[in-house]
């Protein structure tokens, strides 16, 4: 796998899986997101991103769970699968 | 690996029993059912977060259980979790019952692992059986108590099922005749080093009232919240033994 596939989760597609790499979140905020299951090595999903990209919603370890921007831009992961769908509603 | 028992427990010293786990496993539940109306509701000293707890006579005891708040960490700071992570290490209890949902495991088991890193006496009772096993999930409860080296109870709290072997397993770790090892994570070469250091500093400090492996992953982990709770611990108990002439709780070794 390339360093090229690794993008931050910001730009992952409703429908994409994607594999965590790594974060470049510090202190209080990193280790809320390892507890929510944002891992190096696991996988999340990609479910839908609101109007205005912000905040997306993810699928964790069968759990929902949102994050803006902020975070989603210093987490970082490769896509192992999924294809976009456009979002019904 | 149990060092510490409860000698001078009585119907009037009873033994200590903290519930913690993720919302929703059914720590109320199974608080309720042991306790019936023997509880009470208040807050946490200095905190706005909820403190239950009730009591219950088993085979001739009487037990003190703590419904903890509902957490999925000990580690990110909010007031539920100092609350939680002050009354496993501070006040030490007895018995610490960790409650997983049986459907949930893999995300339970964050924090059964810190709760593992933090004390000997521990207990999993993986909880909401009955939803499992609609679902078709089968756990293996002998294999992950060999894993994780602590006794692992099944129930499904809202029937009732499987509490009277809780009970069971409860007392005789109350009674420090179980012998625990629980599962610790290894790290790295450079990191064990430098957790040995801080350990061994850590332990001139506080003697075996606090783990001192756990304290030393929360300093080099930069752990503020814990840093504050220790100072404010050694304030306080310097204070009473100042006033009252106390002295058996926290305090570091040499004060
Ligand atoms: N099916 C089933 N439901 C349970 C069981 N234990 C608790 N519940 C339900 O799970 C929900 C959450 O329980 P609660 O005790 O409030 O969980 P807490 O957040 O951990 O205190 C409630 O609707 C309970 O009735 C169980 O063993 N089986
Ligand atoms: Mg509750």
């Amino acid at each position: 796998m390339s360093q090229s596939s690794i993008i931050p989760l910001t730009e992952g597609l409703p429908g994409q899986r994607i594999r965590i790499h790594h974060m470049t979140l510090e202190g209080t905020m990193r280790r809320r997101l390892l507890d929510l299951g944002f891992v190096p090595g696991s996988e999340v999903k990609v479910l839908q991103r609101s109007p205005l990209g912000d905040p997306v919603a993810f699928r964790v370890i069968h759990t929902t769970i949102a994050l803006r921007k902020e975070e989603s831009s210093q987490i970082f992961g490769e896509i192992i699968g999924g294809e976009y769908h456009e979002s019904t509603h | 690996m149990n060092p510490r028992t409860n000698p001078k427990h009585s119907q009037k010293n009873p033994f200590r029993i903290a519930l913690a786990g993720n919302p929703n496993t059914g720590k109320s539940t199974l608080f309720n059912a042991l306790t019936g109306l023997r509880q009470h509701t208040g807050n946490w000293p200095g905190k706005t977060v909820i403190h239950a707890e009730g009591s219950y006579q088993y085979d001739g005891d009487a037990y003190t259980v703590i419904d903890l708040p509902g957490t999925y960490s000990l580690y990110s700071n909010s007031a539920d979790e100092e609350v939680a992570r002050d009354c496993i290490i501070f006040e030490k209890p007895d018995v610490t019952v960790v409650v997983l949902d049986a459907t949930a495991m893999e995300r339970n088991m964050n924090l059964a692992l810190q709760v593992l890193e933090m004390a000997d006496r521990v207990v999993l009772c993986i909880n909401l059986m009955d939803e499992a096993k609609k679902k078709g999930i089968y756990i293996n409860e002998k294999s992950l108590s060999k894993k994780l080296g602590v006794p692992v109870v099944k129930t499904s709290a809202r029937n009732r099922d499987g509490l009277d072997r809780l009970q069971k397993v409860i007392q005789e770790m109350a009674y420090g005749r179980t012998k625990t090892n629980p599962y610790r994570i290894r790290y790295s070469d450079e990191l064990e080093e430098k957790i040995s250091a801080l350990e061994e500093s850590v332990t001139s400090t506080f003697g075996d009232r606090l783990p001192a492996r756990w304290v030393a992953l929360r300093l080099l982990d930069g752990d503020q919240s814990l840093i504050d709770s220790l100072h404010q611990r050694i304030e306080l108990h310097r204070k009473e033994v100042h006033n009252h002439g106390v002295d058996e709780s926290l305090y570091p070794v040499e004060a």
